[in-house]
């Protein structure tokens, strides 16, 4: 429930502050949204299976952030940052897809 | 702060509220993030998010669009330049060959001509003035660098002009013509009247024949009757 209100207080901030991004960050941020939401699914699907742990999933989180994001400067660095950053965004699209249809079945029995 | 180990229902509870606390600050953090990342991609029309390959390429591709209008820029430079020199050309000609019908007009005597020039009036109280003499009179005129002439007001004298005479009047492109007999000239006017009243010419022939010759000089002197032409039949122009 508590992470339910913390979604929507996020998104109203975010509505609300019209945020600028550092220009340093801005590259990124993208990769980072799909990879927390890569985690947030995961917890989802754990929630719903009742294995749900707040450590694993708080660890999952962060460090699926810091993969991702150094994955991208990593690219950067070597020339061939659209290249993997279309690959880390491939993986996590899987993930986010096996999760889903995990949560799916949970949810509908289908 | 440490937990009282002898209330562990209470502790976990603790915990697990507090854990649950950084769960929804993560979800908040999330929700925040690709809300921000949401509004760049919406507003993003500065290519400031770009990454550096994709704005290169964008770059790349605008030199290169740039060249290529350049070249077309030049292209159509040069395409004016050349109209704009074949039109001046062509009005060239066109003053050129306007100049020139000027000229043949009044050379052929189909327009009307003004200009300095002399007035010759030549009196013949006892008939005897021949064609010959008139024509010879003529002939000093042209020789004098008369442009345009005529007689009474109704003969254009042009280069087929023809002097004749008949029933003792002279008749000139078959019109006849009557003293006293009006000539009009246009050239210089004092180079024409020096040809007419120099020693042994017109005015010496025909006071000489019972005649006389006033020349007046004039500003204007207007040409006015014309002489229509008809296509040549028989000769044709030949190249060159």
């Amino acid at each position: 429930m508590i992470a339910a209100y913390g979604l929507a207080l996020g998104v109203l901030a975010g509505l609300l502050m019209e945020p600028s991004i550092p220009e340093a960050l801005a590259p990124y941020l993208p990769i980072a949204v799909v990879a927390a939401l890569d985690a947030v699914f995961g917890g989802l699907r754990a929630h719903l299976d009742g294995v749900f742990d707040d450590k694993v999933f708080v660890i999952s989180f962060v460090s699926n952030v810091l993969i991702a994001a150094t994955i991208v400067y990593l690219g950067d660095q070597l020339g061939v940052g659209g290249q993997l950053s279309t690959g880390v965004i491939v993986v996590l699209g899987i993930r986010i897809f096996s999760n889903v249809a995990a949560i799916r079945r949970h949810v509908f029995h289908a | 702060m440490p937990e009282p180990p002898t209330s562990p229902p209470e502790g976990s509870t603790k915990r697990s509220l507090r854990s649950q606390l950084f769960v929804g600050l993560l979800l908040a953090v999330l929700g925040f993030a690709a809300v921000a990342q949401m509004r760049l991609t919406r507003d993003d029309t500065d290519y400031s998010g770009q990454r550096r390959e994709v704005l290169i390429e964008l770059l790349d591709s605008l030199s290169s669009a740039a060249e290529r209008t350049l070249v077309q820029v030049d292209e159509l430079e040069r395409t004016r330049d050349e109209l704009l020199s074949s039109s001046e050309r062509r009005q060239i000609a066109i003053d050129e060959a306007e100049s020139r019908l000027q000229v043949l007009e009044v050379l052929t005597g189909t327009v009307a001509a003004t200009g300095p020039g002399v007035t010759i009036t030549i009196t013949d109280p006892e008939d005897s003035v021949a064609a010959a003499s008139l024509l010879n009179g003529i002939e000093e005129l042209r020789d004098a660098g008369a442009e345009a002439i005529e007689i009474n007001d109704t003969v254009r004298v042009v280069a087929s002009t023809f002097f004749t005479e008949q029933d003792g009047e002279v008749r000139i492109d078959g019109v006849a013509v009557r003293p006293p007999y009006l000539i009009d000239a246009i050239g210089s006017s004092h180079t024409l009247s020096e040809a007419v009243i120099f020693p042994g010419g017109l005015a010496d022939e025909i006071e000489r024949l019972g005649g006389t010759v006033s020349v007046e000089e004039a500003n204007l002197v207007e040409v006015g009757s014309l002489h229509s032409i008809d296509a040549p039949e028989y000769s044709q122009p030949t190249e060159g």
